[in-house]
């Protein structure tokens, strides 16, 4: 075959490849910033396009949608188009972990994102394998495709996904492949390997897929969509809230199910030693569960559909890579599932990943300058966690295009801090999903609040338009004059003791004002205004209110932890420090610091190995060259 | 995880078992704040800089004076760190010491690491450039000593008892957590109860182990013993009988700068250290000017008091005023001079003292020495003797983090009451465990997490 012929084709700021949900959000940020931008993607079919669960938000995740949609993000607002059923999960628990989750049409999803992405001024989509990347000095100067095209661009972030020479194993069945059957990127890999990047092996997989007419539902549990309206997005209105939505059903493997597997186990993948990636403990395959977990006698299922206008069915927690025979076999010997016919087989993919590590904290890698990655290919699993980090590899792509200075967020600002740091400060040994419990400060990081942490950085990144802005500050300001108005209402024993005693509670003795009532365990807002005139405000306002004052104590103390966290954050470690040259390390401190170049003293602090003892010296160290410099 | 921004660190900075007045010092923002809720006397907080202050160190929990302190107090930037400095300067010794310095990280300080006062003082602006190097070899240098005697002192079953302790707040904690990431599978579900128990449980557990602190820090230190009687009651030939030469441990360590001696002495295996022994001897002089007032001082800093008296004297007003100021204190009556006749009964005694309190002695015929000695390390024994395993907290740093452990569990207890939701509970049963974490220094990256995949069945 004659060698592809390479032409000089246009010149972008910023050049975007990968399509998935961290390429969309990266691709829409760079754009909306107004830079000129191309967003390459192997087949625009499967722009936006969800490979396992047809699924967006739950705990933490949904956090982080807020988040992204409070930074002017797309996936809070796509879902909210798309969505055929929405739950708020963990509604009986504290405010910090309410979580908000959306079933998703999927080709809905895909579409309504690839009509945005075709209608966003500045952006450019097009269809092309990425082969390489134009370095020049140690920075990325654009891509090379398959087809022999050169772009230019002052910036690339790449998100590549799972598609890093991707194998798809089924049973003994192995092939070359990306997600769902689609092209691998292989040459890009081995690019990236030249240029120096640090590459490893990961594995994760997907459930089978059903035909829902053949499933017998009545031997499933249903769950249904919340009746109450929540949206992911801070732009849509309870008024759309969708009344007719599809309900997902719970079934349970049994004994049976889990006597096939453990027959089969010399023919599963995982265990025949034919699967190298590591794979995610909490996304583990069934087969896995009944290994590990053997004296559980049944494992949920959850059957999912995924769209409106398809009768497909996802399996919800019954990822594996068994021989399809096997599979049949095992769907077979679940409750509901006996006549169920197979659309599509589960598989287990195995694909590269850049080890997070050589990343900064803005996702610029260390390798090569002006070069972001995000999404899947750093080591991380879910679409939140794409979106998120593609969204801030593409604000930082567009900022060093403007020649504007690196955004990042603390871990005490945003779940996606929190996701990003952990990244690139600790590496990871599995898939990253992110959990609530990763999160030191989470009350100060709850989804109600995300409007409030991150919309001023979006409105200041140019992502928040002036008239969503205006009912941003307005929601602010009403939220403080209730909260002015209740420190300042007061309440009488003589107007609430009859209440009180009705419900078998103390009564007051003295006057109070309406906040103190308020963080009484038994009093919520509503009660509150059977004795006070109730204001005249939205009840997301009336929302945050009671939050803030019913668990002052605990944000406070959340807060005071974060004062002490922001005086380390301020100390920078400036750029190629020789930790070699400082002797008082300790030998790990000193190998660790060296492969991680911290950029903060608190960045330093979170390194496993090195201690207190090493970030004082190094403080020292730092001091010592700031000083001699200003002498 | 802990951070290492700008907290109050405290330590003592005076060397160990040098002088009788011992220095534990504070620095950072909170420094006054903290030395005042352990203070009793002036407000420190409204004190002009760079005074000294007297007053007494009160433990906040059970109101009791732990020693009798001058406090200085300097607001920055005038202070060796540059920071507000605050110095306690302790008299009972190094347990009161000891028990000073747990105070203050109960209150709120962390224990300095090594050299951070040094470190901090440089960071200032407070030690010239040229010095960088010597800090940083400074903190190398404290840091791997220090490791080697926190190897020493955290001894193998004090490990144990935390580790154990941790593993049960842990198991607690991915409970809450499992409930919190993964809501809709067929998990236990966490009650308030439960954690109520495991709470309660821990706090116990702690609680016992904190109560033989002050054991561990006697054992180390000797307990602080005071001889004290009225002139002539036989106060010289006991302390000379203790003092016999194969009893003594240590002699005449003279204090720097009061006029105190400590003799070192082991009865039956109990370290004693004996107070103000110089008050003893001064009563050997013909000027017998001191008597009570000395004897009164001297209790102050003591653990342990042995009152003598005289039998073959009827009772005075200088006896009973004693006996009276040491009646709240753990203390041995010594009715001495068994071998003359007899002025004073024991009933006439009962209506100050219990007669478990009370021996019958003659140093001169060595009548009821024996008893004595045995009534002394049985006393000390027998407070420990109950706790678990005979595991001794002996070291105020680790003292320090469980009080502040113990504040976090209480704070889990009070948000039960008040009925918070169990996430927000959480967070201060994460603080203890995380606390606890400390003293071990084995926090593990991502224990949490691990202990969540490994208890629990998860999927996506």
């Amino acid at each position: 075959m004659p060698e592809v012929k390479e032409y000089d084709a246009q010149n972008y700021d910023v050049i975007v490849v990968g399509a998935g949900h961290a390429g969309c959000e990266a691709a829409l940020a760079s754009a909306r910033m107004g830079q000129e931008t191309l967003l390459l993607t192997l087949n625009v079919d499967m722009l936006a396009f969800m490979p396992c669960n047809p699924s967006v938000g739950g705990p933490a995740k949904g956090i982080v949608v807020r988040e992204i949609d409070a930074l002017g993000g797309e996936m809070g607002r796509n879902i909210d188009k798309t969505y055929i059923q929405m739950r708020m999960l963990n509604t009986g628990k504290g405010p910090a972990v309410r979580a908000l989750r959306a079933q998703a049409d999927k080709a809905a999803y895909h579409r309504t994102m690839k009509h945005t992405i075709e209608n966003t001024p500045h952006l450019t989509l097009r269809q092309g394998l990425v082969n390489s990347l134009i370095v020049e000095d140690g920075k990325a100067r654009g891509v090379i495709t398959a087809t022999g095209a050169r772009y230019h661009a002052g910036a690339v972030v790449l998100t590549a996904g799972t598609s890093s020479r991707g194998k798809i194993i089924i049973g003994e069945l192995m092939y070359s492949s990306g997600p769902n059957n689609s092209l691998p990127s292989i040459k890009l890999s081995e690019n990236l390997e030249q240029l120096g990047f640090k590459l490893r092996r990961f594995k994760t997989g997907t459930p089978p897929r059903v035909d829902g007419t053949s499933i017998d539902f009545s031997k499933t549990e249903e769950q249904p969509g919340d009746k109450t309206p929540n949206h992911f997005s801070f732009t849509t209105p309870d008024s759309m809230y969708l009344k007719d939505q599809l309900s997902c059903w719970m079934t349970y493997t049994n004994s049976h199910t889990h006597d096939i597997i453990r027959e089969n186990l010399s023919r599963a993948p995982m265990f025949s030693g034919v699967i190298k990636g590591v794979g995610p403990r909490y996304c583990p395959s069934i087969e896995d569960k009944v290994v590990r977990f053997a004296d559980k006698p049944r494992h949920q299922l959850f059957l999912e559909p995924e769209g409106r206008d398809t009768s497909e069915y996802y399996v919800g927690d019954f990822s594996t890579s068994m021989p399809e025979e096997i599979q049949l076999k095992m769907l077979h010997s679940v409750a509901g599932l006996e006549h169920a016919a197979l659309m599509r087989p589960g598989y287990a993919i195995e694909y590269d990943v850049i080890e997070p590590w050589q990343l900064r904290a803005n996702l610029e890698t260390k390798v090569v300058a002006n070069l972001f990655t995000a999404g899947q290919m750093n080591g991380t699993s879910g679409y939140e966690e794409a979106a998120g980090q593609g969204i801030m590899a593409g604000i930082n792509a567009a900022l060093r295009v403007q020649g504007k200075p690196a955004f990042t967020l603390g871990r005490d600002e945003a779940y996606i801090g929190v996701l990003i740091d952990d990244l690139v400060t600790k590496g990871t040994n599995e898939p990253y999903r992110l959990l609530t419990s990763r999160a030191e400060y989470r009350l100060l990081l709850r989804h109600d609040n995300a409007d409030l942490r991150l919309t001023d950085k979006g409105h200041e990144l140019g992502l928040i338009d002036e008239d969503r802005y205006a009912k941003f500050t307005a929601k602010r300001a009403a939220i403080e004059a209730e909260k002015q108005r209740l420190n300042t209402l007061r309440l009488k024993p003589s107007q609430v003791n009859d209440w009180l005693t009705a419900q078998g509670k103390p009564e007051l003795k003295d006057s109070v004002t309406a906040a103190e009532f308020l963080r009484r365990p038994e009093v919520d807002y509503s009660v509150l205004t059977q004795f006070i005139p109730a204001a005249d405000v939205d009840h997301r306002v009336t929302e945050q209110v009671e939050i803030q004052i019913k668990y002052a104590g605990y944000i406070a103390k959340e807060e005071a932890q974060v004062a002490r966290l922001k005086r380390q954050e301020a100390k920078k470690i400036p750029a190629h420090i020789d930790y070699e040259a400082i002797t008082g390390l300790a030998t790990e401190a000193r190998q660790k610091l060296t492969k991680i170049q911290p950029e903060t003293l608190a960045q330093a602090s979170r390194i496993s190995g090195v201690n207190p003892a090493d970030v004082a010296i190094l403080s020292v160290y730092i001091e010592q060259g700031r000083i001699a410099k200003v002498h | 995880m802990s951070n290492y921004g700008e907290e109050t660190i405290t330590a003592i900075s005076t060397p160990p078992g040098e002088g009788a007045i011992s220095i534990v010092r504070l620095s950072g923002d909170d420094a006054v704040a903290i030395a005042n809720k352990v203070f009793r006397g002036k407000d420190l907080r409204k004190v002009p800089t760079h005074t000294i202050n007297y007053g007494h160190i009160v433990d906040p929990e059970n109101k009791r004076v732990v020693d009798e302190v001058m406090v200085s107090v300097m607001r920055a930037p005038k202070t060796f760190t540059r920071e507000d400095v605050v110095e306690i300067n302790t008299h009972g010794g190094i347990v009161a010491t000891q028990h000073v310095l747990q105070l203050v990280i109960g209150a709120g300080a962390r224990m300095a690491e090594p050299g951070e006062f040094t470190k901090r003082a440089f960071l200032n602006g407070r030690i010239d450039l040229t010095e960088a190097e010597s800090v940083m070899d400074i903190i190398r240098a404290k840091t791997d000593r220090a490791e080697q005697v926190a190897v020493d002192q955290l001894g193998g079953s004090l490990r144990k008892l935390i580790d154990k302790l941790r593993k049960d707040i842990l198991d607690t904690l991915a409970q809450v957590e499992v409930n919190i990431d993964y809501p809709e599978y067929d998990t236990e579900q966490m009650t308030a109860k439960a954690m109520r128990d495991a709470a309660t449980d821990a706090s116990a557990r702690l609680q016992e182990l904190l109560a033989t602190a002050q054991s561990g820090s006697i054992l180390r230190e000797g307990l602080a013993t005071a001889i004290v009687g009225r002139p002539n009651v036989g106060k010289s030939s006991l302390l000379n009988y203790m003092m016999h030469e194969d009893k003594a441990i240590v002699t005449n360590v003279p204090g720097t700068t009061r006029d105190v001696l400590e003799e070192y002495v082991s009865v039956r295996g109990v370290p004693l250290r004996l107070v103000d022994t110089a008050g003893i001897h001064d009563t050997d002089d013909v000027v017998e000017r001191i008597g009570v007032a000395r004897s009164r001082k001297a209790l102050t800093a003591a653990d342990l008091v042995l009152l003598v008296l005289d039998a073959s004297e009827p009772l005075t007003d200088e006896d009973k005023e004693l006996l009276e100021a040491t009646k709240n204190k753990k203390r041995i009556v010594v009715l001495n001079k068994q071998d003359l006749p007899a002025k004073i009964t024991a009933r006439e005694l009962a209506t100050y003292l219990e007669p478990s309190e009370l021996i019958n002695t003659s140093i001169k015929t060595a009548e009821g020495l024996d008893e004595l000695e045995s009534r002394i390390a049985k006393l000390f024994f027998g407070g420990i003797e109950n706790s678990q395993n005979n595991v001794i907290v002996s070291n105020a740093r680790q003292a320090g983090l469980m009080r502040q452990a113990q504040t976090s569990l209480k704070s889990v207890l009070d948000g039960l009451d008040a009925g918070m939701p169990l996430d927000l509970v959480q967070i201060d049963m994460t603080a203890a465990w995380n606390k606890l974490g400390e003293i071990t220094g084995e926090a593990a990256p991502d224990e949490l997490i691990n202990q969540l995949f490994s208890q629990f069945c998860l999927g996506k």
